[in-house]
């Protein structure tokens, strides 16, 4: 039971990483009816974001003090960072400690703001090719992105950690009146899962309950009738578009504690997102998001010794064989729509 | 003559000419001289050029024709590099059974992903040959590491078998790969002038591959075969419509694109006789995707132009750093110097990916055919207006 318990409380974390990143990509292909590629890199410049507020905070002024020495015999170095400074140490010091948190403040207007150039700027003129030129022209953007973040950030990981509070695990099972020191959960990947759960309930409910989620969902139905009366639908999609790219950069600033973010983390993501979303149902946004939970607690059921003794290696290729079983026996994946994306 | 005639006679005899004096076309600039860095003459090179064009021929022949786009291809590749070194560890040092072994082995691992990924189309089709290429790619990094050796790739040793051959050489190491007593990695160096040119026994073998591989692809396309599979291309359903099953079609497609690619693995093996699984990761599969793509997919040439125009500037590009920048712009005034050598060091070295992205947006966007379309592009406006002309001729000959 507790073993259980855990393993669900493990998947959670990842499964959330991939609802919130399909999420965004079904949103995409439902509106526009484009397969992009470069959602993976979105995610990416979502988690360096985070790492980029970390480092402007972090900027020091150099001080040198004359009374202590370091081991050259020269006055040894003092960095304040400039936000102590500024704002007196107490202030500044929880500044920095709540970098990340911060960050989305951050990331939210810089994602829309990407997301909409690329909109209007390169995804606009492949809206009546064939799939196969979205998916490669998004590929040869998600290299660019990419690139450029190596470029500037390096190819290391960069380490960017969760506030104190946040830090460190917690007796979940002891909580539940299980047997204590059994489920120990990191706090981070808590709020996490929290963080998604209220981002995907929110985009949700636009959709549902807003007018502008009304045209939105009216134009994924029939595009051409919406704009027959009238309605401006592309402009909505472009900001749907926005919308999807901040949904992803949110979901990668507050991933970058849990596994500090490189440039290839997108990639790595990316892949496994469209697995997600095809296992979900192209078009189906609860497909989508029920996908990603479903796969990211299988992978970490399949990483159980129990398991792995049973079957090696099973771990590594758990969510691909669960992709193939379920395409091939629900052609649609679980969720959806009947007529989309079989040519 | 060969069964093919008129323009694919020309083409054919073009790439072996390309491929057999490719020695001394790679090989413009002397020895020495400053623009020597842009020769790519030298049989490491050359090797891969020609066995990336054979693989991305192959793989052609299932996107260009049937619109197929296999993001798992890669794996065909590792699979055929494993079996060829497994029969040099365990047969002998002959590249001939090596090359049939592997070719076999990854049409019967193609035989049966394709079985499963065919029964989808589109992006279905895609990400089924994507998830079986990763998964291989992750067992052959864990579990199957008794056979792959797991990270640190397959390697000859000193204590192989090699039946049919000798465990260590005469000297004392592991003996290299050959054909018949032929050293692959034997290269003969000719002298004329200032310039060197470099005849390498691998090279040439690999040539003469992909001359057969070309000639296959040619009767392939020409065949009723490969009107098919354009059909197919073109509308699935209405064949479907008509009564015929399709499925056998594209599987045999399936099939003779992964044995292609198992001969590139093969041949890879070949001339340096080791294998890794980062062959079979899916950013090799996407490579392949964009030398078809760039070369012009549905094309004959295109995709030998593809492999030979990202291999060759990826080579070039990477050597390419800030001190060779400042030497090109050094004539000019400092502050623009700098601010063209900033820009540039983004593009070159490792920034070369960027490059290879930004240059593959830019033929997607803009050249949806590739470079052979550029090309025939250009030939137009050269001609100008016999463009009008031909225009004229096919709008008189109506299709009924």
């Amino acid at each position: 039971m507790e073993a259980i318990l855990l393993q669900i409380l493990n998947g959670l974390d990842k499964g959330s990483a991939y609802a919130l990143i399909a999420l965004g990509l079904t949103l995409i292909f439902g509106t526009l009816g484009v397969v992009n590629f470069a959602h993976g890199a979105l995610f990416m410049i979502g988690a360096f974001c985070a790492v980029t507020v970390q480092k402007v905070l972090t900027l020091s002024k150099i001080t040198l003090d004359p009374t202590k020495t370091d081991f050259l015999g020269n006055p040894a170095q003092i960095k304040t960072p400039y936000v102590e400074s500024w704002f007196g140490p107490d202030i500044g010091a929880a500044l920095i400690d709540w970098s990340v948190p911060l960050a989305i403040l951050f990331a939210i207007p810089i994602m829309l703001l990407i997301g909409v150039i690329m909109e209007r700027g390169l995804i606009k003129h492949f809206y009546r090719r064939p799939h196969a030129d979205q998916i490669l022209v998004t590929f040869g953007l998600a290299i660019v992105l990419q690139e450029l973040i190596k470029h500037y950030f390096g190819a290391n990981q960069i380490a960017t950690p969760a506030p104190d509070a946040f830090r460190g695990s917690f007796d979940f099972g002891a909580m539940l009146g299980m047997d204590p020191n059994v489920v120990i959960y990191p706090y981070w990947r808590l709020v996490y899962f929290a963080f998604a759960a209220v981002i995907i309930g929110a985009v949700f409910a636009f959709l549902q309950f807003t007018t502008f989620g009304m045209v939105v969902r009216a134009g994924m139905a029939d595009r051409e009738t919406v704009g027959l009366l009238g309605i401006n639908i592309d402009k909505r999609f472009t900001i749907m578009f926005g919308l999807a790219a901040a949904v992803a950069g949110m979901a990668g600033v507050m991933y970058a504690p849990i596994n500090s973010p490189n440039y290839h983390i997108g990639m790595d993501f990316l892949v496994l997102s469209f697995v997600v979303v095809v296992v979900g149902g192209m078009g189906s946004l609860p497909g989508a998001v029920l996908a990603g939970f479903l796969l990211g607690i299988l992978e970490s059921f399949a990483s159980m010794n129990e398991i792995k003794s049973i079957i090696p290696g099973i771990d590594q290729i758990i969510i691909y064989l669960a992709a193939i079983i379920i395409l091939l026996t629900r052609p649609r994946g679980l969720m959806g729509r009947k007529g989309v994306m079989e040519e | 003559m060969l069964g093919i005639k008129g323009k694919d006679l020309t083409l054919l005899g073009v790439v072996a000419v390309l491929a057999l004096c490719a020695p001394f076309i790679l090989n413009p600039f002397p020895q020495d001289s400053a623009m020597a860095q842009f020769n790519a003459g030298y049989p490491d090179l050359m090797q891969r050029f020609v066995i990336f064009g054979i693989f991305a021929v192959g793989f052609n022949i299932l996107f260009g024709l049937t619109g197929y786009l296999s993001f798992g291809h890669a794996a065909f590749l590792g699979v055929g590099s494993y079996s060829a070194v497994w029969m040099f560890k365990l047969l002998s040092m002959n590249v001939i059974p090596a090359i049939i072994l592997s070719v076999i082995v990854a049409g019967l691992f193609a035989l049966l992903i394709g079985f499963i990924s065919l029964r989808r189309s589109g992006i279905y089709f895609s990400i089924l040959t994507l998830a079986f290429a990763q998964m291989s790619f992750n067992l052959a990094y864990s579990v199957l590491t008794p056979i792959t050796n797991g990270e640190t790739g397959l390697q000859l040793s000193l204590d192989d078998p090699r039946v049919l051959g000798t465990s260590v050489s005469d000297t004392g190491g592991i003996p290299v790969t050959n054909l018949f007593g032929l050293e692959m990695r034997e290269t003969t160096t000719m002298y004329f002038g200032d310039w060197a040119f470099q005849f390498s026994n691998g090279y040439y073998f690999c040539a003469v591959l992909l001359l057969v591989s070309f000639y296959i692809s040619i009767r392939i396309f020409r065949s009723p075969f490969g009107l098919m599979l354009r059909a197919v291309k073109s509308n699935q359903t209405r064949l479907n419509y008509t009564g015929l099953n399709t499925r056998p079609y594209t599987l045999a497609a399936f099939v003779i694109s992964g044995m292609y690619a198992g001969l590139a693995g093969g041949l890879l093996a070949s001339m340096d006789p080791l294998a890794g699984a980062e062959r079979m990761q899916w950013t090799a599969s996407g490579e392949v995707v964009l030398m078809t793509i760039l070369g012009g997919a549905g094309t004959l040439i295109g995709p030998v132009l593809g492999a030979g125009f990202i291999k060759y500037f990826e080579n070039i590009f990477s050597k390419i750093n800030d001190n060779v920048l400042h030497q090109w712009f050094g004539g000019l005034p400092e502050g623009l110097e700098n601010g063209l050598v900033w820009v540039a060091e983004h593009f070159v070295g490792s920034g070369w990916h960027l490059t290879l992205g930004l240059l593959f947006m830019l033929v997607v966007t803009f050249l949806p055919g590739g470079l052979v379309e550029g090309g025939t592009r250009i030939g137009r406006l050269i001609r100008g207006k016999t463009r009008r002309a031909d225009e004229k001729s096919a709008q008189s000959k109506p299709a009924e």
